[in-house]
């Protein structure tokens, strides 16, 4: 079920505070050199949501894959 | 990029990104409401949503619901008339700290006092951020404000205590950090027939943290995780290891006449009589 879900980055949202990065469990995030989240390592994503339940600017998510048809 | 199926739902998207400044725990309070609401399956036509002034109170205006920005303080006295005039309406109010237990103390207090229907979502970042830091009523003593440069001497507020000593009968403390237990506290409090209220501790790390060396936003919400303890737990710890430690969970619950019911009755009765 949760490995049909797909992390996504809306990256003209970020502000770049790096709650996303700190919280995230396995380290899938990094901050790149403009200060904004990048997606690094998405084959560690466990898809657990953290990074969209704590993201304050609303940047990032899980998006169910029934979403995109 | 579109955004969230939550945030497209419920959010005047059009309106994001929101003025907050990177790392503000503020809007990590505002989702959570809305991530209580879509949980609960309510309306969003019967549901009304009000606020004072602070950036906490700013919340409303990029949420797509019936929403009325008050003036500071007064969000509950609006909230009031709202709900008295059409009890059926599921109102909520958002609020700051200094909205809330400053300005806006004698309203929390008397709408606790008559049990009205209204759920508060306090945005407790202990300290007036809007207007650039000065202290609040939760500001800790010792805690550095603009209008504190030598430390805070006032004994701060405990919301929660407050309000359940003026008639409250549903409180309840989350943080930003422990997102998911706050979404789970909201929830209850929206459900509540009665007043509730929730202490939502969120960080202001522009004012509180700089003026207080807290760190980035980040570090402030690492601060929140280490020393925040599910009441449940802390109720268990002996007590050297409570010392230093700040309390989040459910504080009170509990059933008693709800103010529009009451009022209502009054109405039925008289129209009875004539
Ligand atoms: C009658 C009145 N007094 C004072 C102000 C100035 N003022 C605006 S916001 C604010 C404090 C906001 O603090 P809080 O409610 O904690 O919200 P925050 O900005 O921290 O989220 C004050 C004093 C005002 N707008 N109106
Ligand atoms: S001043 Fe503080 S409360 Fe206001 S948006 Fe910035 S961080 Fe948030
Ligand atoms: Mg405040």
């Amino acid at each position: 079920m949760s490995d049909q879900k797909q992390l996504v980055l809306k990256r003209e949202w970020c502000k770049g505070c790096g709650i996303c990065v700190a919280f995230c469990p396995t380290k899938v995030l990094i901050m790149d050199t403009d200060y904004k989240c990048t997606i690094a390592n998405i084959d560690a994503c466990i898809k657990c949501g953290l990074c969209e339940l704590r993201c304050p600017d609303y940047a990032i998510y899980l998006k169910e894959a029934q979403d995109e048809q | 990029m579109e955004p969230s199926k939550l945030i497209q739902e419920y959010f005047r998207d059009a309106n994001l990104p929101h003025i907050w400044c990177p790392g503000c725990s503020h809007g990590i309070v505002t989702r959570a409401i809305t991530k209580a609401i879509d949980e609960l399956g309510m309306d969003k036509d019967n549901t009304v949503i009000v606020s004072g002034i602070g950036c906490s109170s700013r919340a409303p205006g990029y949420m797509a619901f019936n929403t009325v920005h008050t003036t500071h303080g007064r969000a509950i006295a609006f909230a009031t008339g709202i709900k008295m005039s059409k009890p059926e309406l599921d109102v909520i109010v958002i609020t700051g700290d200094g909205d809330a237990s400053a300005i806006g103390g004698n309203h929390l207090i008397h709408a606790a006092r008559r049990n009205i229907d209204l759920t508060v979502i306090v945005f407790n970042n202990n300290i007036y951020g809007m207007t650039g830091g000065q202290y609040s009523p939760t500001t800790p003593t010792d805690a550095f404000g603009t209008t504190a440069p030598y430390g805070n001497i006032d004994q701060p507020f405990d919301i929660l205590k407050l309000a359940e000593g003026a008639g409250a009968t549903y409180t309840a403390r989350g943080t930003a950090y422990h997102t998911k237990q706050l979404i789970s506290y909201i929830s209850k409090a929206i459900k509540h027939k009665g007043f509730s209220i929730v202490d939502a501790i969120s960080v202001c790390p522009t004012y509180y943290g700089r003026r207080n060396k807290s760190g980035s936003g980040v570090q402030m919400m690492v601060w929140l995780k280490d020393n925040y303890v599910d009441v449940k737990v802390y109720d268990k710890l002996p007590e050297e290891k409570r010392a230093g430690k700040f309390v989040y969970g459910e504080f009170y619950e509990q059933e008693r006449p709800e103010y529009t019911a009451e009022y209502q009755k009054i109405i039925d009765r008289l129209r009875g009589e004539v």
